[in-house]
């Protein structure tokens, strides 16, 4: 999972301190992994880098400085490229997929286009492996059967996600 | 709008059920050859999309253009008759007759054709053996398992070779396994005799066999390949 | 918990069973009133043939109470004021019989006919209600010519045999000099003494029983198949009772309540059926002959017995259909493939029945007494032998059927998967046809043998009127020359002639008619009034050549010992006395003896000259019978006219035979009833498969016809075998009852035309909802 992209999507509603960020990250997507300040410090620096954060103003004071990011141009088109993007279909997916879901129906993106570009690109996969299968021996029919059944595990998951997109909506924007 | 070189297609397609909207603007199309899976959630519309193609349904609004010809003129004898000689059909289940013979079965599409018994009957052997069924021909269709009475189905479905092949969830009332070996026989047979095969499922795995998939939801399709 | 269900555990299976029978849409209401109906007509005629013995009793009784003449010379009262003169002048109105006696008190004390107050005075008569409503309506015009009398009451009932009955009391005079005892008579009191029980007639006996079977068995044949209506669906609802915990016990003991609730309406809609059929019976007449509604009245015993036994034979059915068959509660399942019917026991139902049927043959001409329950039971087995033979025979044909068309194939498997189904509904329709086919025949031959019985030759005269002695032959012929649409009148006296004038030694006929009427009983050479004939032939009689000698003196009516004292008028043969040639009269009988013309005939003889006049008729003439009729009553009251053609006698039968038909085909009506319900549950489960066969592109056509050689090929054979069947008991009961044996034909085509008719119905019925179900609509379960 990109953190990366997913920090820039959290940033498309506005500028954030660091630690905001962290808070935001945790609370929609890191309920089992929250994540060390310090990712959130390197990764930020890597994306001010890049060109894809700036820093909208810093705040002194006591403790740590606080600086506050905001995207730019470039970052917007960076996050919409991830999520039109589909995952090379493999195991254990759903964190990503449910990262750019929710980013998607935070940034107001249409999230169903998320699901079906990623169900099609499954879809290809499984055709792969069905193709290899009946060309191959035992043991590929075997080693291809197990793919097979987790992506379709997936798939199904991506159907489920897509007929649940507007009570997903109603949770994440609330 | 139609596909160079497609052999049926469907424009935007309308078709209600009281005041459900069963079709809301369906497109559709399939080449020679080509496998398209229908696909989308339980009420999407896919087996309205698919009785339409077949014209089984005629639609509220729309064409669809089967080897040239807009089926909308056509009258419900003409229908029947493109259905008889250039169609062929499997669904999930219940679609045997079961006073009938497998053979009889098998050989029924030919005899509604007007070939005479004998004949039929030797050419429905010959399906049955290559979908490994033939030694079912004289069980009737209470007396054998699911998977053999599918595969006897998809026998029926390509005896009069035909051009289109409508499948409906064929595999719908099966294990994995035996959904499998029909599938294989299924796509198999059709590619070996050119036949386009229109395959609504809701199982990625079943869909897998497709070339290419279009899913229906709300009434709507979405021709997958077109995203990518 | 006690093994033993307790009554509250019974009484509530029942009930729940009870509630199944109703609810359960549409189809289910209709197959619980068909049920009803089947068992209502059912019990309705069971109750009718329970009462039948003692209408027939009651109507006997009436009948002895108001006898009068019983034609005996012996026993004739003498004169007194507690005597009453008797003359019956019964007549026939139309096709129908009137009764009539005119009476004369010869006292104060003379008795009363039972149901008259007052006995009429000369003008005046007392008439039955039917009779007072035909003379007042239209159609009773010429019957007010023929009893000019005034009405001055009704018979009250106890003096009538039926509610229909015409009969009429007119007074008299003069009755006293034409005593003969057997059309006038004296009597002190009406009816008889004593005498032997009346003895139905035993041909009408059979009719009656056979009637009764036939009607009841094909509804018999319906309940039963009635109660297994809507099976299927009931083992499936009972299989659903069983998954949610009921044992298999208590689902039998649902089965019972649904099958029970459905016969105890039968039983309320049969007490319905039998109380407006007690009514309408006031008004139907068989035989010419009614009843009063009073008179039927069931033998309570028997009564009770229908009311238990067939609430009784509906849930022993549906136990019985039951006990093939194992509910478990994931669904039934059928007990194994039935084995292939055999056909030995089958055969023996019919070949019994005949054998008890063979012992009756001729007894309808000789002794005239049939054992009736041989003829129940014989009738009864071989009926029941349809019921068993047809489905063996309907397994063995459908399974030796090739296949033709499409449609042919779907059906021939179909039957052939299920033939015991096919032949169930179709045993109805088959024992129906059968007995309706028998009992024409039975009519038909009866009918026949009315008409040829009659040995007159009816293209000489058809009718014949008796004339009483103070009539004169003249008077008659002029009366009748002059009545529209009579051709020809010949009026013949007759007479005996003896040599003695008490016990005469040697006696033969005398016959006097004007010589146009004389030579239609012989040839004569030539002839005037005042010759005399003497009949020669080879037949001719020996006595008379003996006594027509001319110049003996003979004595015309000569008195015997043992009766009434004769005429005793002397007659001398003229010397011109002549010869004639014998010929066949119009009676086809041969007069010999010696004839008279009128003015030949010595004074003082007349009356003893009984008058008939032979009269031909141009029959297209309306109400020529009737007119006729009224010109003999005009001549005399006591003169009786008949007719000789058969036409007006084969009315009683026509009307019962048409009635058996209607019968027949309502019984068949109800069945086609029965079959379009059971045929549409059939469809209505095939319904994805007959939309899977539409999507192929199957034709409409291909579907219906299968549907028609579904219901088509059992019912043919059913009516082949009915047909075998009903022909074969015909023929065993017309040599029962010694009438000739022939094959009616048009009843026969007319019934199986009606039996084919009931299918094309059914399936025409059932088109419209097969074409409904051939819609796509089928396929959308998913």
């Amino acid at each position: 999972m990109s953190i990366g992209h997913t920090l820039l999507g959290l940033l498309e509603s506005g500028p954030r301190h660091g630690y905001d960020l962290k808070r935001a990250f945790d609370e929609k997507f890191g309920h089992d992994r929250p994540l060390h300040y310090g990712q959130v410090y390197s990764t930020m620096s890597r994306l001010l880098k890049h060109g894809l954060v700036e820093v909208d103003g810093i705040e002194a004071g006591g403790g740590p400085e606080r600086k506050r990011y905001a995207i730019t141009d470039a970052g917007i088109t960076d996050v919409q490229q991830w999520l039109a993007t589909p995952e090379k279909p493999e195991p254990y997916l759903q964190s990503t997929l449910y990262t750019k879901v929710v980013l998607a129906l935070l940034t107001h993106r249409d999230a169903s286009e998320i699901l079906d570009t990623q169900r099609s690109e499954h879809l290809r996969m499984m055709r792969i492996l069905t193709d290899r299968k009946r060309k191959g021996d035992l043991a590929d029919q075997l080693i291809c059967d197990h793919a097979l059944f987790h992506l379709e595990a997936d798939l199904r998951w991506l159907e489920l996600t897509a007929a649940r997109l507007e009570k997903l909506a109603e949770a994440v924007t609330r | 709008m139609t596909p160079a070189g497609s052999l049926l297609t469907a424009h935007d397609l309308r078709k209600a059920y009281g005041p459900t909207n069963a079709l809301d603007g369906a497109e559709f199309s399939i080449h020679p050859g080509e496998v398209v899976a229908v696909m989308g959630p339980s009420g999407s519309g896919k087996s309205t999309l698919l009785h339409c193609l077949a014209g089984i349904v005629t639609p509220d609004s729309g064409s669809i253009v089967y080897n040239g010809q807009e089926m909308a003129t056509m009258n419900d004898a003409q229908r029947s008759a493109l259905r008889r000689s250039e169609f062929g059909f499997v669904f999930q289940f219940g679609q045997l007759v079961p006073e009938l013979t497998c053979v009889e079965n098998v050989a029924l599409p030919l005899r509604l054709n007007g070939t005479g018994r004998k004949e039929a009957e030797r050419t429905a052997l010959s399906w049955m053996e290559r979908l490994e069924v033939d030694d079912l021909r004289s069980k009737r269709p209470g007396e054998i398992s699911g998977g053999q009475g599918q595969r006897v189905a998809v026998a029926r479905a390509l005896v009069t070779s035909p051009r289109v092949l409508f499948a409906d969830e064929p595999t719908g009332a099966l294990d994995s396994f035996n959904g499998e070996r029909v599938m294989d026989l299924l796509t198999e047979a059709a590619r070996s005799t050119n036949a386009a095969v229109v395959l609504v499922t809701h199982e990625a795995r079943v869909a897998a066999y497709s070339d290419r998939e279009i899913v229906v939801r709300d009434g709507k399709s979405r021709d997958m390949e077109r995203i990518v | 918990m006690s093994a033993v269900p307790s009554v509250r555990q019974w009484s509530r299976d029942l009930a729940m069973g009870a509630k199944f029978a109703f609810t359960g849409g549409r189809e289910g209401w209709m197959r619980a009133v068909l049920t009803a109906v089947g068992v209502g007509l059912g019990v309705a005629l069971l109750l009718l043939t329970t009462a039948l013995p003692s209408a027939l009793q009651a109507r006997s009784d009436r009948e002895k109470a108001r006898t009068d003449i019983t034609f005996t010379d012996v026993g004739i009262p003498k004169a007194s004021d507690r005597t009453l003169l008797v003359a019956a002048v019964d007549d026939t109105y139309r096709d129908k019989d009137i009764r009539g006696r005119e009476v004369q008190p010869e006292g104060a004390r003379a008795p009363l006919p039972p149901g008259v107050k007052k006995i009429p005075a000369p003008g005046e008569m007392v008439v039955s209600p039917a009779l007072a409503d035909l003379l007042k309506s239209g159609s009773g015009k010429l019957l007010r010519e023929r009893l000019p009398y005034r009405t001055i009451g009704t018979i009250g009932e106890p003096g009538l045999v039926g509610a229909n009955e015409l009969s009429f009391y007119a007074g008299a005079d003069n009755l006293a000099p034409r005593i003969d005892g057997s059309r006038v008579t004296r009597i002190d009191h009406f009816g008889e003494p004593l005498g032997p029980p009346d003895k139905l007639d035993p041909v009408l006996l059979l009719l009656i029983i056979v009637v009764f079977v036939v009607l009841l068995l094909p509804v018999g044949v319906f309940i039963a198949a009635a109660v297994r209506f809507g099976g299927e669906r009931r083992d499936r609802r009972l299989a659903a009772l069983r998954l949610v915990g009921s044992d298999s016990r208590m689902t039998r003991r649902i089965a019972a309540g649904e099958a029970l609730s459905g016969s105890v309406l039968g039983l309320a809609f049969g007490t319905v059926f039998f109380l407006l059929a007690r009514q309408l019976a006031g008004s139907v007449e068989i035989f010419g002959k009614s009843v009063f509604p009073s008179y039927l009245n069931p033998t309570p015993a028997l009564a009770a017995l229908v009311a238990v036994a067939v609430p009784a034979a509906a849930v022993l059915v549906t136990l019985l259909a039951l006990r093939g068959v194992v509910i478990e509660p994931l669904g039934v399942v059928r007990a194994a493939k039935p084995a292939r019917r055999r056909l030995w026991w089958r055969l023996l139902l019919p070949i019994g029945g005949l054998a008890m049927l063979y012992p009756m043959i001729g007894k309808g001409n000789t002794s005239g007494n049939f054992n009736q329950y041989l003829v129940i039971g014989g009738v009864l087995l071989l009926l029941i032998g349809v019921t068993a033979l047809l489905p063996w025979i309907v397994e063995t044909v459908v399974a030796r059927l090739g296949s033709g068309s499409v449609s042919w194939q779907l059906a021939i498997r179909r039957l052939q998967l299920s033939s015991g189904t096919a032949a169930r509904m179709v045993n109805g329709i088959a024992v129906a046809v059968a007995g309706a086919i028998a009992l024409q025949m039975l009519f038909a031959g009866v009918e026949g043998d009315y008409t040829k019985d009659t040995s007159n030759d009816l293209q000489r005269a058809q009718m014949q009127i008796r004339l009483p002695y103070d009539v004169p032959l003249d008077q008659a012929r002029e009366q009748f020359a002059r009545t529209k649409g009579v051709r020809q009148v010949t009026a013949i006296g007759s007479g005996s002639l003896g040599d003695r004038k008490r016990d005469p030694n040697t006696s033969t006929s005398v016959t006097v008619g004007n010589c146009a009427s004389l030579r239609e009983v012989a040839t004569l050479p030539t002839c005037r009034d005042g010759d005399v004939f003497l009949v020669k032939g080879p037949d001719s009689d020996l006595d008379a050549a003996k006594l027509g000698k001319p110049g003996r003196t003979l004595y015309i009516d000569p008195s015997y010992a043992e009766s009434f004292r004769g005429r005793q008028a002397a007659w001398t043969v003229p010397q011109g006395i002549k010869a004639a040639r014998i010929r066949t009269d119009a009676t086809n009988g041969l007069t010999g003896g010696i004839l008279l013309t009128p003015s030949a005939l010595p004074a003082g003889a007349a009356q003893a000259i009984e008058g008939n006049a032979y009269l031909r008729i141009d029959q297209s003439t309306p109400d020529v019978y009737d007119l006729v009729r009224n010109s003999t009553a005009k001549l005399s009251p006591l003169a009786h006219a008949w007719t000789w053609a058969s036409t007006e006698q084969d009315n009683r039968y026509t009307s019962i035979r048409t009635g058996l038909s209607v019968g027949a085909a309502c019984v068949l009506f109800l069945i086609g009833a029965s079959l379009l319900v059971s045929q549409l549950e059939q469809l209505r489960e095939r319904k994805k498969l007959l939309s899977v066969l539409v999507a192929f592109g199957t034709r409409r056509r291909t579907l219906s016809l299968s549907v028609l050689w579904q219901t088509a090929i059992p019912i043919a054979l059913g009516l082949l075998l009915a047909s075998v069947v009903g022909v074969t008991l015909g023929v065993v009961l017309q040599k029962m009852t010694s009438v000739s044996v022939r094959v009616d034909w048009p009843s026969l085509l007319s019934m199986t035309g009606i039996g084919a008719g009931v299918v094309l119905l059914v399936t025409a019925l059932s088109l419209p909802p097969l074409l409904r179900l051939m819609r796509p609509d089928g396929l959308r379960t998913e």
